[in-house]
């Protein structure tokens, strides 16, 4: 009787045993079968990351029958930072994730917790522009995908042309001109609010600028020594303040969401948007019949010798935790993107809004007209990187900041010291010297 | 004598406030063997006291979730100089005081007709109900597009009859109001349903002694169902305040503490903290938060639980 229970509970027991083991295995990957799967992380979850990471899915498994990639979506934006950073930090990054380049990229410890990429064939063709973007001094941590692009002033062409207007070259030209623009019953400058982060333009964009006067200012501006109070930097303030007192802004500034805001451009309601063309693929979307009448100038400079501002292209990026079978499979996708057919798939899923950042890439005639007023500005060599890609620090409050300032509810000086006490927390965050 | 009726109002919400008779100590005899406990007690400590007392050692260090630097105090120095922690904590304060007082008032009253014998009181008491159950984010996004200043419902209808359209949620010196608002309508259900319970708990011999004596139905409201609903009353002023002080949601799902600056709170403020990756900042942040509800909650629990009712 004793014996028979004991038994039968030692059935029991082992019974228990393999079925657990059996759970375990399953959740294991399936290695010795000859296939391989990875996991993609897209770089957002809109429309157009998602079907770009999908589609590229998909072209990649049919090349590489053996391989079996899952796409993942995260959320875009300071949320999905935080997500990319608890997933390197925990160990449980996806094979291949998708994220920007520069300083965000920087703030990932790239050398602990990225696979080097330095020696990949890929390599040889990127830009230095891009290469300094998505490396530290111990190697190149990423891929490009997508096109850098510009940020400035997007405008209706149609308005243009219909005013006899010509394209500003200094602050008080793109003044006068909004003044015309206004006296025509158009909105001269169009402000979205309600996207908070649109707010940052007339300073992010003016940072070419800022650059061309003084090409140490980023380095002094990580090093403590140059502010957002004193000028060139004010300058981004003062205009955000003063397009609010002139009365240039569209009566729905605080709630306008960006893609209302590129529809009103697109439709010639409103003229002139400081904005990043990135955007422009939501206009190919909501408005593909005018999307050629929107074109781009640099921010007008008080020097009256206008700098294009250059966003790098985002980064591809492998992390540590991904090894052995899944590593080779995961540096086949990477590479993958920048083949023909990625290129491809980039091309058509996203509307190209500048320049590829490598020349395997080639932007097609059909690219939207914008891309050919910032090629202008490439060959004439009147480029300059945007401060994040320059500096690791960018103050996590300049949207909300600016958005005081372009409501009216501080000034440009106070803006402008306010912003700096918030680079001075986020550079002790980030534990650089000097300050 | 009257203690009972107090307590049956704290049993029908029985969150907050203590008896102090519980607080006699009796023996303990338990019927079940130490190791029951155990899967509690285990899930207990994972998930609240390590990381209740993990985080009090997080707040003293520069933490980028990859590694975390002990810099003492620093953390709390920079909490206090943040610019915008001035007028948050006065945003904290007026949202918390706006949201608790309107809560008491309307849902007393609310409470006192849906006691009262009124046509169609139980369909009026769900619908007073209903939006509790609502999702915050959902009650947000809702209210949002309502409120919409050029686009939305109410608006509209204001600018039919010629009214002033002012932006709900977009003009810096509204926005703040306009998420009292929201949150009063979506909170005062719960209120409403502890006043009820303290004021049906009320026997009905007072009232027909008052009418007997033929006191006025305001001198019945003001001498025997404010003071018999005591225990309602503070059980409400506890439990919204202390949600308007750690109010969050709401906020972040409407203005997201915008347009600037103008409708941050303290938990809004810790939020965007951590989302720019500040994280032993804004864990600094919420030791502070979790220290000044204490302090403001304790001596006020206390003071309201303090003396049973005298008539």
């Amino acid at each position: 009787m004793f014996a028979r229970r004991t038994a039968s509970r030692i059935a029991a027991i082992i019974g228990g045993t393999a079925m657990l083991a059996a759970t375990l295995a399953a959740c294991g990957s399936a290695s010795g079968s000859g296939s391989t799967t990875i996991s993609l992380l897209a770089g957002g979850n809109d429309p157009v990351n998602t079907k770009f990471a999908n589609d590229l899915a998909t072209a990649f498994q049919k090349e590489n029958p053996s391989i079996t990639v899952k796409v993942e979506t995260r959320p875009g934006g300071t949320d999905g930072d935080n997500l990319i950073k608890t997933r390197l930090s925990t160990g449980e990054m996806n094979d291949v994730f998708l994220y920007n380049s520069g300083s965000l990229f920087q703030a990932l410890h790239p050398d602990s917790q990225l696979q080097p990429l330095t020696d990949e064939p890929w390599a040889k063709d990127l830009t230095d522009d891009f290469k300094k973007t998505v490396s530290t001094d111990k190697g190149l941590y990423g891929a490009p995908w997508g096109t850098t692009f510009d940020g400035g002033i997007m405008y209706n062409k149609k308005v243009y042309a219909k005013l006899g207007l010509s394209v500003p070259k200094t602050w008080d030209e793109f003044i006068s001109n909004s003044e015309k623009i206004k006296a025509a019953g158009i909105t001269p400058v169009i402000q979205s609010y309600g996207d908070t982060w649109t707010s940052q333009l007339f300073v992010l964009a003016d940072f070419a600028n800022i650059s061309a006067q003084n090409p140490n200012w980023a380095s002094d501006y990580t090093n403590n020594k140059a502010k957002y109070s004193n000028p060139p930097a004010l300058a981004g303030f003062t205009h955000t303040r003063e397009i609010f007192d002139k009365g240039l802004m569209n009566k729905d500034y605080a709630s306008l969401t960006n893609v209302n805001a590129l529809k009103m451009l697109a439709t010639g309601k409103g003229a002139q948007y400081p904005m990043i063309t990135s955007v422009i693929g939501n206009v190919v979307q909501s408005n593909p019949d005018q999307v050629n009448d929107i074109g781009y100038f640099a921010m007008p400079a008080d020097s009256g010798d206008p700098h294009a501002t250059v966003w790098a292209a985002f980064g591809a990026y492998i992390p540590k935790s991904t090894t052995d079978d899944k590593l080779a499979a995961a540096k086949k996708l990477v590479a993958f993107i920048n083949s023909a057919k990625g290129c491809d798939i980039q091309n058509s899923v996203g509307t190209p809004a500048g320049p590829f950042a490598t020349s395997a890439c080639k932007v097609p005639d059909s690219a939207p007209a914008l891309v050919k007023d910032e090629l202008k500005y490439q060959d004439a060599k009147k480029t300059g990187l945007a401060l994040e890609f320059l500096s690791p620090i960018k103050g996590p409050n300049l949207e909300k900041i600016l958005i005081q300032v372009g409501s009216g509810i501080s000034t440009d000086k106070e803006g402008a010291a306010l912003y700096d006490q918030d680079v001075k927390a986020q550079a002790q965050q980030l534990g650089i010297k000097g300050w | 004598m009257s203690t009972a009726n107090a307590a049956t109002a704290r049993r029908a919400a029985d969150i907050v406030a203590q008896e102090p008779a519980a607080r006699k100590r009796r023996p303990i005899k338990s019927f079940y063997p130490t190791w029951f406990f155990l899967p509690a007690i285990v899930l207990y400590v994972v998930f609240f006291v390590i990381p209740s007392f993990s985080s009090f050692y997080f707040s003293l260090t520069r933490w980028s979730l990859f590694d975390a630097q002990f810099i003492g105090f620093e953390n709390f120095v920079q909490f206090f100089r943040d610019p915008q922690l001035y007028t948050s904590f006065i945003h904290t304060l007026i949202y918390a005081a706006l949201t608790s007082g309107s809560k008491v008032i309307l849902g007393f009253f609310l409470a006192l007709l849906l006691t009262s014998p009124i046509l169609g009181r139980g369909y009026l008491r769900a619908v007073i109900f209903f939006p509790v159950l609502l999702s915050t984010i959902g009650v947000g996004i809702m209210f949002k597009s309502l409120l919409d200043p050029f686009h939305g419902m109410v608006n509209a209808v204001l600018g039919f009859f010629g009214l002033p359209q002012p932006g709900w949620f977009t003009d810096p010196n509204l926005a703040l109001y306009t998420i009292a608002g929201v949150d009063i309508w979506k909170g005062v259900g719960i209120a409403t349903l502890i006043f009820m319970a303290g004021i049906v708990a009320i026997p009905n011999e007072y009232f027909e002694a008052a009418r007997i004596d033929g006191a006025s139905s305001w001198k019945t409201i003001r001498l025997i169902t404010i003071p018999l609903s005591k225990g309602a009353t503070a059980t409400v002023i506890i439990l919204s305040l202390i949600g308007g002080l750690r109010s969050f949601d709401i906020i972040w799902a409407t203005t997201g503490g915008g347009p600037g600056f103008t409708s941050d709170v303290l938990a809004s403020v810790i939020y965007k903290q951590y989302q720019a990756g500040f994280y032993g900042l804004s864990t600094a942040g919420n030791v502070v938060l979790f220290l000044l509800v204490t302090v403001i909650m304790v001596p006020l629990s206390y003071f309201l639980n303090r003396k049973p009712v005298e008539l």
